[in-house]
Formats: C-alpha cells, sequence, structure tokens
C-alpha cells in the first residue's frame, strides 16, 4: 500500500514542480519582455516594506476586519505548509505522520493550531464567497470581472474550503483509527485533535477498513489539490500570494505625486535650447532609432508595471477609491491592470508559437480606450489603496504619453491648453503681462 | 498691494528670505486671486522679506506633463529652472499643490533643486513661531468646518496634518468628512481634466465630492489648492447651498482671522 504510494506520489510530485516552474519562467520572461527601470538601492527601505506590507499586510488593515479574515486565510495558508511538507515526505518515504515520531507532544501543538486555521480558513472563505455573491459587495459586482475573473475569484475560494474540508476529515478518520488501534495507525498514537473529532460522531458506523479508505482518499486529494493549485496559481489572479513579495521589495519609494521623467525628452528640450550640449551626429550618418515617446504596447511599459500587472489580485480596491469610476466613468484601474496582463499573455502566447514575437496587429490599446485614459485625474486614490503596490497611474500616464506625443491624439480643449501654455506660458489665454495684475486691486 | 519682484530685489543688491511661487491660477483666475492677496498680506503682516517673479513666472507645465506632453513640460521647466537658478532662489513658497508637487518633486533631476514649501505648511511654522497671531474671538471661532485634502498635498506628498493643524488656530469645530486625509476624495481636476470636459458618466466628481462636503453641515469648506476651491465652488452651487456653505483657502480663513 504505502509502496504504491510510494511510486505513485514522486512523479506526480516531480511533474508537478517541473510544471510550476516551466510556467514561472514565462512569467518572469514576460515581465522582462519590458523596459529596464532602475529599481536598485535602499535595500534596507525595500526589506522593511517586504515585511510590513507583504508579510504584514500592512494596507489590508485600511479595513481591519476584513484584514484579519485574510490574514486568517494567509497565514493558515502558510503554516499549514508545514503539514503539507510532512505529507510530501510522507509520500516520498512512504511512511505516516513520520514528524511525530520525533516531534512527540510538540508534534499535537501543531496539528491542533493547523486545525484551528484550517477552520478559521474555512470560515474565512465562506464569508468572503458570500460577500462576492450574496452581499454582492459593489466592487465584486463590477463588470471588470465578468466571466473568467469572477469564476477563477470562486474556484479559488471553493478549492480552499474542500482543501481544509479534506485535512480536517483526513485527521478524523486518522485518529479514530487509532483508537481502535488498527494497523499501522495503531502505531503513531497522536490522539484526537481540537476539531477534527468532531467529526466522530458522523464516522463512528463506518468499517476500520472504509475509514482507511477515507484516510488515504484524503490525503491523497489534499496533496493533489495542493499541487494541482499550486499550478493554477500562474493562470490566476491567485499568483499575488507568490509575487505580493517582490512587488513589496520594489515598491515605489518616491512621493506618490512625482512622475516618471523622460530623459529622451529632457535631452531633446536641452539640445534645442542650447545647440553646443548636443552630441556630435555619427560620422557614418547613421542615427539611433527614435525612441517611442510614452507606451503603445506591453514593451514600451517597464518590467516594473509588467510586474504590476501579475501581482494584481483583482480586489478592486483602486476602482472602489478612484473617483472617476465612482461617478460612473468607463475608467477602473483594476482593468487598466487586467488588461495589461491579458495583453502581456498574449504576447507571451505568441513568443511561444513563432520563436519571437510576431507583429499581431495589436496593441495594449486594442485592451485600454481612449476614453478611460482620459477620465484619470491623476489623484493617486488608486496607488494608496493598492494592498500589493500596484500603479495603475503610471500606466495611464504612459499610455498618455504616447496618446498626445506620438499620436497627437488630444480632446480639442487640451490641443488650447498646449497652445495657451506655449504661448502665454499659462493654461489659459491671459498675457503673461498681467500676471502680476493681482497685486494691483485690494 | 506693493509686492517686490525678484528683478527689484536684485537691482537693490539684496536677496529675499522666500520667493513666493503665485501659479498661473493664483495670477489670473478672479477667485484665486483672491487666495494669492490674502497670503501676500499674511506674509506682510508677519514681516517675511519675500518676493515674485511677476512677469518672469511662467507656467510649471504640470497639466501639460499630467495629459501627456512631455515636450511642453520640459521647455516650461527648462525655461523656470533657467530664471529660478538665475535669481539663485534657494526657497520657494506656494499656494497651489499642482506648483508644490512639481517644483518640490519633478525640477531637482532637471537641475531645479530648491526647498519647496506648501503655504499651509508655511502657515503653521509663522503660528508655530509666534511670527502672527489669531484673534481671541475671530470670525470663525466655534464655526463648523470640514476640511477638503487636495490629492497633490495629501497621498501627492503627505501633508495631512498642517492643513489641519493651522485650522486649529482658528478654534473652530473641526468637522471630516468620511472619505478624509488617504482616503480623501479628489475634487475632480487633477491631471489636467480641470482644462476640459469630464468624460462621459453617471455625476460630476466635484459634485460628488461637494455633496459629501455639504453633508457634514459645515458652514466653511476650507480648501488648500486653487483648483479645489473652483471645483467646490462649483459643486455647492450644484447643490443650492452658496447661501450658506462658503467654499475658503486656508490662507483667505487665516488673514480674516489675525490679531
Amino acid at each position: 500500500m504505502l509502496l504504491f504510494q510510494q511510486i505513485v506520489f514522486i512523479p506526480v510530485l516531480v511533474l508537478a514542480i517541473y510544471l510550476f516552474v516551466r510556467k514561472i519562467r514565462r512569467v518572469r520572461r514576460n515581465i522582462l519582455l519590458g523596459k529596464d527601470e532602475d529599481y536598485s538601492g535602499d535595500s534596507g527601505r525595500r526589506w522593511k516594506n517586504l515585511l510590513l506590507l507583504a508579510f504584514g499586510q500592512k494596507k489590508m488593515f485600511r479595513n481591519p476586519l476584513v484584514a484579519v479574515m485574510h490574514f486568517v486565510i494567509y497565514a493558515g495558508f502558510i503554516i499549514i505548509n508545514i503539514e503539507v511538507l510532512e505529507i510530501m515526505v510522507d509520500g516520498i518515504l512512504g511512511t505516516h505522520r513520520l514528524f511525530s515520531g520525533f516531534l512527540g507532544p510538540v508534534y499535537i501543538g501543531l496539528i491542533d493550531g493547523f486545525e484551528v486555521l484550517a477552520v478559521g480558513v474555512f470560515l474565512a472563505c465562506v464569508i468572503f464567497l458570500s460577500r462576492r455573491n450574496i452581499v454582492k459587495l459593489r466592487r465584486f459586482i463590477s463588470h471588470d470581472l465578468d466571466g473568467w475573473p469572477r469564476s477563477d475569484a470562486n474556484y479559488i475560494l471553493l478549492t480552499e474550503i474542500v482543501l481544509m474540508t479534506l485535512f480536517l476529515t483526513m485527521n478524523a478518520a486518522d485518529t479514530l483509527l487509532q483508537s481502535r488501534g488498527y494497523g499501522h495507525y495503531g502505531l503513531h498514537l497522536t490522539g484526537d485533535f481540537l476539531f477534527s473529532h468532531w467529526l466522530h460522531p458522523l464516522l463512528n458506523g463506518w468499517s476500520s477498513a472504509a475509514l482507511v479508505v477515507l484516510e488515504r482518499v484524503c490525503w491523497w486529494l489534499h496533496i493533489l489539490g495542493i499541487l494541482a493549485f499550486l499550478n493554477y496559481l500562474p493562470y490566476s489572479k491567485h499568483l499575488h500570494i507568490l509575487l505580493a513579495f517582490p512587488n513589496a521589495y520594489y515598491a515605489r519609494l518616491q512621493p506618490e505625486g512625482k512622475l516618471r521623467n523622460m530623459p529622451a525628452v529632457q535631452n531633446e528640450v536641452l539640445y534645442a535650447m542650447q545647440p553646443e550640449t548636443a552630441p556630435p551626429a555619427p560620422a557614418d550618418g547613421s542615427a539611433a532609432p527614435p525612441p517611442r515617446f510614452g507606451a503603445k504596447d506591453v514593451f514600451d511599459l517597464s518590467w516594473r508595471n509588467l510586474l504590476d500587472a501579475y501581482s494584481c489580485t483583482e480586489c478592486g480596491r483602486c476602482s472602489a477609491a478612484c473617483p472617476a469610476n465612482l461617478t460612473g466613468k468607463v475608467l477602473s484601474p483594476r482593468k487598466i491592470m487586467m488588461s495589461t496582463r491579458d495583453r502581456l499573455e498574449e504576447v507571451g502566447r505568441n513568443i511561444d508559437a513563432n520563436g519571437k514575437f510576431t507583429d499581431d496587429g495589436k496593441t495594449l490599446l486594442d485592451y485600454i480606450s481612449v476614453e478611460e485614459l482620459r477620465a484619470c485625474t491623476s489623484c493617486n486614490a488608486c496607488v494608496e489603496e493598492c494592498p500589493v503596490s500596484i500603479s495603475p497611474l503610471e500606466i495611464i500616464v504612459e499610455m498618455r504619453r504616447a496618446l498626445i506625443m506620438e499620436d497627437s491624439n488630444a480632446p480639442q480643449e487640451w490641443n488650447a491648453l498646449f497652445s495657451n501654455i506655449e504661448n502665454n506660458f499659462a493654461p489659459w489665454k491671459f498675457s503673461p503681462d498681467d500676471r502680476d495684475g493681482w497685486t494691483a486691486e485690494g | 498691494m506693493q509686492v517686490t519682484t525678484m528683478a527689484e530685489w536684485a537691482a537693490r543688491g539684496e536677496t529675499p528670505e522666500i520667493l513666493f511661487w503665485v501659479g498661473c491660477s493664483g495670477s489670473y483666475d478672479q477667485r484665486a486671486q483672491k487666495i494669492t492677496r490674502a497670503f501676500a498680506t499674511i506674509l506682510d503682516k508677519a514681516g517675511v522679506r519675500y518676493a515674485i517673479l511677476g512677469k518672469e513666472e511662467a507656467c510649471t507645465g504640470d497639466p501639460a506633463r499630467r495629459a501627456g506632453n512631455e515636450f511642453l513640460f520640459q521647455m516650461m521647466a527648462y525655461q523656470n529652472i533657467q530664471t529660478l537658478n538665475n535669481y539663485g532662489v534657494k526657497k520657494i513658497v506656494t499656494a497651489c499643490p499642482h506648483c508644490f508637487n512639481i517644483l518640490g518633486n519633478e525640477y531637482p533631476e532637471l537641475g531645479g533643486r530648491y526647498e519647496v514649501i506648501h503655504h499651509t505648511t508655511f502657515l503653521q511654522q509663522l503660528i508655530d513661531e509666534g511670527k502672527i497671531r489669531i484673534k481671541e474671538s475671530g470670525p470663525f471661532k466655534g464655526k463648523r468646518i470640514t476640511y477638503h485634502d487636495s490629492c497633490y498635498l495629501g497621498r501627492g506628498n503627505d501633508i495631512y496634518e498642517a492643513p489641519r493643524k493651522v485650522l486649529e488656530a482658528l478654534d473652530a469645530e473641526l468637522v471630516e468628512m468620511k472619505r478624509c486625509r488617504s482616503k480623501g476624495l479628489c475634487c475632480g481636476a487633477g491631471g489636467a481634466q480641470m482644462f476640459k470636459e469630464e468624460e462621459k458618466g453617471t455625476t460630476r466628481i466635484n459634485f460628488e465630492r461637494s455633496h459629501e462636503a455639504v453633508g457634514t453641515g459645515a458652514g466653511v469648506i476650507a480648501a488648500a489648492c486653487p483648483f479645489c476651491n473652483t471645483m467646490l465652488t462649483d459643486g455647492v452651487k450644484q447643490e443650492e447651498k452658496e447661501e450658506t456653505v462658503k467654499v475658503m483657502d486656508i490662507a483667505e480663513l487665516i488673514a480674516s482671522s489675525i490679531a
């Protein structure tokens, strides 16, 4: 029985890890399709952000009740992984509850703790499911999530509920078999655990042979479920459980109000104003290809923006705080991130199929409309709210830059604005000579 | 009123303590001009030796940059930095959070390095240092005031306390809107929205915000940005509350309460 378990388990484990690593390497490759941007230095502050924002989930505590429930799921997930480690070692070595031998009473305390977490995760997931499907919070019924994203969120919560149920049922069957002194179960006497023994009344009538089958089925489904979930992650919004960490480490450290500079434009203006500063043109007549100003596609964004896109878990706190979204405009910062990821995934599939990116006649502008970009007030509410340090604003601004500087695509009023600033040094058509006019009265 | 320009100070061979960057709204918008005059009055009363650039000041380029026109922004920045550096300006105060943000955060990497202070912070300093004193029973004593956070001060630059500290000096009853500080709702003007029609929606952002502000029952909505001021004033009109609810800049509140 246990030998069979080993023979099947080891290849399954190896395959699951292989597939996961292969997919994660693709995600990494896609992120690195973005332009280079310097995020080095400040490692002290960055580690602090990693601890506070990712481990500590500081931003989540803007809503303490939800934060506690989320923290239970998160802690449950991480800590129960110690149990999963035992399951894996048991699977590989063909043992049963290997750790109980040398951990003794500590082991029972640990499993009791895991059961507390498992029940906590179970309850939190039920509440979260009801927030999405019964209470229908505004950010969860938004059209941003129509189709796959809404199902994705529900699948994750349901999976966690199933995994926790399997874990508790497995423990219940195991401890019942122990009390009956059945087979090798009788050799690992741990006694009842905190919560799972509540399931005993349901199982008391079962024969020991049936309980063994139940215990093994739960064991297998639990671990297979976890391995399947691992491979589901990179296709899901749930990838944030991994990428929240690098995203917090690479959190933007400058004031939110500061926009990214464009040295290429800065230099062009400088050379125009002070021609003596311009570098000499190359003798062979070749000139560097003109840079693209702003972003039309994912390649024009930085790797940091693309990491943001994969880190987004589509919670919608950004859109719930967005003044444009709140007043019925089409802009939704969450959708900006989802669209960026969708386009990036499409580009990735293109590269997988063709070896390198082959023009598909599309850009990010096929995913994000001009109207969305135009509605942003650059108020930073989305940036402030994001629990995993994403900036939708940076993408919006980069795309606005391309609209204006590449396509001369501006609303009439903005063209008037530009012309006023250029000619009158003010956004309105007033004479520069009247700039100190306010001193004359009063 | 008598205000000395940087050129006049230089002609006298003297250097002022600080440059008052007025900004386009404060220079040209009739409502915002009152804020400018209020702040200049306070500077005079506090005996601050300050200058303005006068006709030499130009738009910082903020709306152009946020709209996406980086070329125009860089041209304006180049021009302003030349002017400021020629005068050897070290310290700037401004009543506009957009000018404050761009001068303080975005000019340094272009070669314009100055200590930039927003007027609410400056007012707090003047009060703390005893350079201005507030009347014992000023016009706003006991009055209900709500403060609207400007995005470019608050989230943009983490300035939440200074404006509130200044308002506390008025001995008024400060009430917060539900969406305040880092959760403050935008007035709708930023990102060059001030200069175009809003995109299609169910309501306007300034209506949404003004409705919330009026809902506090405050008689005064205190703003710290000339653009927020315009947007909220329009929003209060929409609520048909312009008789009972005034939108005022913090500088105006202080100017009318100085002992």
